[in-house]
């Protein structure tokens, strides 16, 4: 027996037991494992699940040990992941830290920011947010105001962050702030700002969804220690650039298939509003239009699929970040307005009895699915990233 | 599943790119396309891809090909696509040695196949009778007779027809037009009596052959596969060749692609050149992620042949109606962005356009695909 196989035996008995049985079953929006100060667990089993993963550092399996990640290997991180996939295991955590912040901090921060963050994203016991965009930075994020005054001691941070997600229910924000006002990309520094601190205030934004998912946050004369600054004074805009790669990833992987699997499947749904002749979609021109999507859906899981493959073997798919960013989240789009294509009426309750719950969620899915193409980036931003970095083509 | 090339598959792309871009440019096929070339091809080079082994790229050593299998014959096929190449390796090393590969009955391997790989042998696929693919639709019969069959019926669209020496025909021995059961192929001789070849001179200075069959008589030995129930070997035969013409569209999209990307950074408007302007750049930008999709799903699709996968008819019409639609935009989008010069002979974007018309509507365009990708979902 290889090791690798020792591994997965050993891992296998592992879940069995602590992988409890309510985890293994399909997770409500609700229960989703944000952790954090704040957090609620409708379900106890959330909690246990978390500790036990946390307690191996397999909320982040594959980060050195010695911070507290499980210091897997990739060989053996894909043997837990398939053995967790096996036993159809929820997320233990699900968090920005995990998925931004503790990646550039691994690469960018010191040693003792190391050892006091990563823990704590790694036992799910503080919940980030981001504090990038502004009102008058969006796609043009380097154009941001947030000033941070250099008081001895400790920084002075004034400024408005906007379309914060989940602010309100966060802990901790990592921001970008501007600590050199003569200067536009190299006057901007990475800080880490502790939500309770005074002066710091975030107010839920009501979203077309219903939902108020994100905030505007303002920051009044929030004193902020200096031993917070990530990386050097001035260097920001790297850490910021790495962080959205990460971001730009983990938005392009999102929802695939989402949405209509709930419903039973795109041709499912396709066969219960238009009718089937034999197997087929009795409806021509829908059939088509289910059959086009799937196969575009089918070449992007393709595409992430090779560009793993070439990953592996030491080839770079250049600027794959902005590719499936764009391709990604525009085919996610696409696929929620043919569901509601189908489904018809059933798509157009916001609430009620008329409507069962899964249709209720598709609706407000598709809502959220607009998003996609707007955080991380927007679609129209990130084809001016492959035309510059990829394609070579000059700004005017 | 094999996304990224084996050294001996890179050595052979490499060789296969040198090759075709040296020795093959898209002038050759101005050349012949100019002096009005009475065959369509150019013979020193069909010699030369003989020689490379390219004929017999499919065909196992012992019937004297070079065995590279299905990814190797796609590579070539794709580098091929990249300069326009006209030469029989369509009709021959792809669909005749594929067909007798999967049907043919040892003598007719042996006596077929190295001949095939030694480029004596050119052999053409006379299949389509209607505006459209659809091989369920053959209406063309073959009659027993004494000591053979009897095939009466016309064809068209046959690509090299009137270079082959060997017509693989599909006709009816039974059922009728739709029915699966019934369908036959047999190999008949380009000169026997009753056979009427009429070359046609096509928008991408290729040939298609319309065929007359009257009264044709060929021995029982001239079948090729099964009897009557030929049509699951004729379609994955097809589907070998559909993912080698989704090999050979996507060389041209890349050379379209790379070659407009080269005029965005040259040509002056304004002052400035053209790349500069965001109308043209987040177009340049979708167009490269068309072509990065494509890759996957025509690697996708040749792992699958080489592997035998049971989803490889799924995984061909993917890639023939995933490429086929890209290769529209991208040679659309080549020709407007060149501007009045890309509506003119002297550039080489039309060419690749007219080229695309036609390799879409060979072995079923987008739309026969895509009901075919979902027949094949069971939807
Ligand atoms: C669901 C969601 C969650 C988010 N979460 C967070 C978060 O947690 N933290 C955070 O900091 N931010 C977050 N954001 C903000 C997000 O990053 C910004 O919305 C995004 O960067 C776009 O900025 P903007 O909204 O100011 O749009 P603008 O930049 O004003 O863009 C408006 C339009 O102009 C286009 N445009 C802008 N510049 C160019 C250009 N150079 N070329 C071509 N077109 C251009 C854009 O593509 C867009 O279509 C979130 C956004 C959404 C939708
Ligand atoms: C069939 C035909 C007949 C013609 N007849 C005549 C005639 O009788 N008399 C005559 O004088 N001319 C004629 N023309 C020329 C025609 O007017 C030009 O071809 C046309 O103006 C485009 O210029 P161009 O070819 O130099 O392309 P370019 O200007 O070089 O354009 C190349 C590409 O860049 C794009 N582009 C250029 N500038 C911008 C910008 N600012 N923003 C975004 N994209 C841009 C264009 O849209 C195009 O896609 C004819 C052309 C054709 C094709």
């Amino acid at each position: 027996m290889t090791a690798l196989d020792s591994f997965r035996e050993e891992t296998r008995a592992w879940l069995e037991e602590n992988c409890p049985a309510s985890m293994r079953t399909p997770m409500p929006e609700r229960e989703m494992p944000w952790g954090g100060r704040q957090a609620k667990y409708p379900n106890p089993d959330t909690k246990v699940w978390m500790d036990n993963m946390a307690s191996r550092g397999w909320t982040a399996p594959t980060w050195p040990a010695e911070y507290g990640g499980g210091g897997l290997s990739k060989e053996e991180n894909k043997v837990l992941q398939q053995e967790l996939g096996a036993i159809k295991a929820r997320p233990a955590l699900t968090s920005f830290g995990l998925w931004m912040l503790g990646p550039a901090l691994l690469e960018f921060a010191s040693e003792e920011q190391k050892k006091k963050y990563l823990g704590e994203i790694i036992r799910g016991e503080i919940r980030w947010c981001q504090g990038y965009s502004e009102p008058g930075a969006g796609s043009d994020l380097a154009g941001l105001q947030t000033k941070a005054e250099d008081k001895g001691d400790h920084y002075l941070v004034n400024g408005q962050k906007v379309w914060t997600s989940y602010a309100d229910q966060c802990d901790w924000i990592f921001c970008l702030v501007r600590t050199d006002t003569s200067v536009k990309h190299d006057g901007i520094s990475f800080l880490l700002i502790d939500m309770d601190d005074a002066g710091v205030e975030a107010r839920p934004i009501k979203l077309i969804s219903g939902a108020s998912p994100f905030c505007e946050t303002f920051l009044t004369d929030v004193k902020v220690p200096k031993e917070n600054l990530v990386g050097d004074l001035n260097k920001g805009w790297t850490i910021a650039k790495r962080l959205l790669e990460h971001e730009r990833s983990m938005i392009s992987g999102m929802g695939m298939g989402a949405g209509a699997a709930s419903m039973g499947g795109m041709e499912a749904v396709a066969k219960e509003n238009f009718g089937a002749d034999g197997e087929k979609i009795a409806d021509s021109s829908i059939r088509q239009a289910v059959a086009d999507h799937k196969m575009d859906q089918q070449a992007f899981g393709l595409t992430l699929k090779r560009a793993e493959a070439e990953a592996k073997a030491g080839q770079g798919m250049g600027a794959a970040a902005s590719m499936f960013k764009y391709y990604g989240t525009e085919v996610n789009k696409r696929r929620f307005e043919l569901l509601l294509d189908l489904m018809g009426t059933q798509a157009l309750g916001w609430e009620g009895e008329g409507f069962d719950k899964r249709e209720l969620a598709v609706t407000r899915s598709w809502l959220r699915s607009k998003g996609n193409s707007i955080e991380g980036g927007t679609s129209e931003v990130q084809l001016n990233v492959i035309a510059k970095r990829v394609l070579g083509l000059p700004d005017a | 599943m094999a996304f990224v090339l084996t050294e001996e598959q890179t050595m052979l792309k490499d060789m296969a790119k040198d090759f075709f871009t040296e020795q093959v440019p898209v002038a050759n096929l101005r050349k012949l396309r100019d002096a009005e070339d009475a065959d369509g091809y150019d013979k020193a080079v069909w010699k030369q891809i003989v020689e490379l082994g390219f004929a017999g790229i499919l065909i196992p050593e012992e019937h004297g090909g070079t065995g590279f299998g299905p990814m190797g014959l796609g590579i070539v096929m794709k580098e091929a696509g990249r300069t326009l190449a006209a030469s029989p390796l369509y009709s021959t090393a792809v669909l005749g040695a594929g067909l007798i590969m999967a049907a043919g009955s040892d003598e007719q391997k042996g006596a077929l196949l190295p001949k095939i790989a030694a480029g004596e042998t050119l052999t053409a696929l006379a299949l389509e009778e209607t505006n459209h693919h659809n091989p369920l639709n053959t209406a063309m019969t073959a009659e027993k007779s004494d000591d053979g069959f009897t095939l009466t019926g016309d064809k068209k669209f046959v690509i090299d027809g009137h270079i082959a020496n060997t017509l693989i025909v599909v006709a009816r021995t039974g059922g009728a037009a739709g029915d699966a059961q019934g369908l036959s192929m047999f190999l008949v001789d380009a000169k026997a009596d009753g056979v009427s070849i009429t070359r046609n001179h096509m928008v991408d200075s290729r040939n298609a052959a319309s065929i007359g069959f009257a009264n044709v008589q060929v021995s029982a030995d001239a079948v090729l596969g099964s009897l009557g129930g030929a049509y699951a070997e004729l379609e994955s035969s097809l589907d070998l060749a559909r993912v080698c013409l989704a090999a050979e569209m996507l060389g041209g999209a890349e050379t379209v692609f790379d070659t407009t990307l080269e005029y965005l950074k040259e040509r002056k408007q304004f002052g400035v050149i053209i790349g500069t302007f965001q109308a043209l750049k987040h177009r340049a930008a979708e167009l490269f992620c068309e072509v990065e999709i494509c890759q996957s799903v025509l690697l996708d699709a040749l792992s699958a042949l080489e592997d035998r996968r049971n989803d490889t008819p799924r995984a061909a019409s993917l890639a023939k109606a995933r490429v086929g639609d890209a290769l529209r935009l991208i040679t659309n989008e080549g020709v407007q962005m060149h501007g009045g010069i890309g509506m003119t002979d002297a550039v080489d974007v039309g060419l690749f356009m007219k080229r695309a018309r036609v390799q879409a509507q060979m072995l079923g365009d987008t739309n026969f695909h895509r009901a075919r990708y979902a027949d094949l979902g069971g939807y």
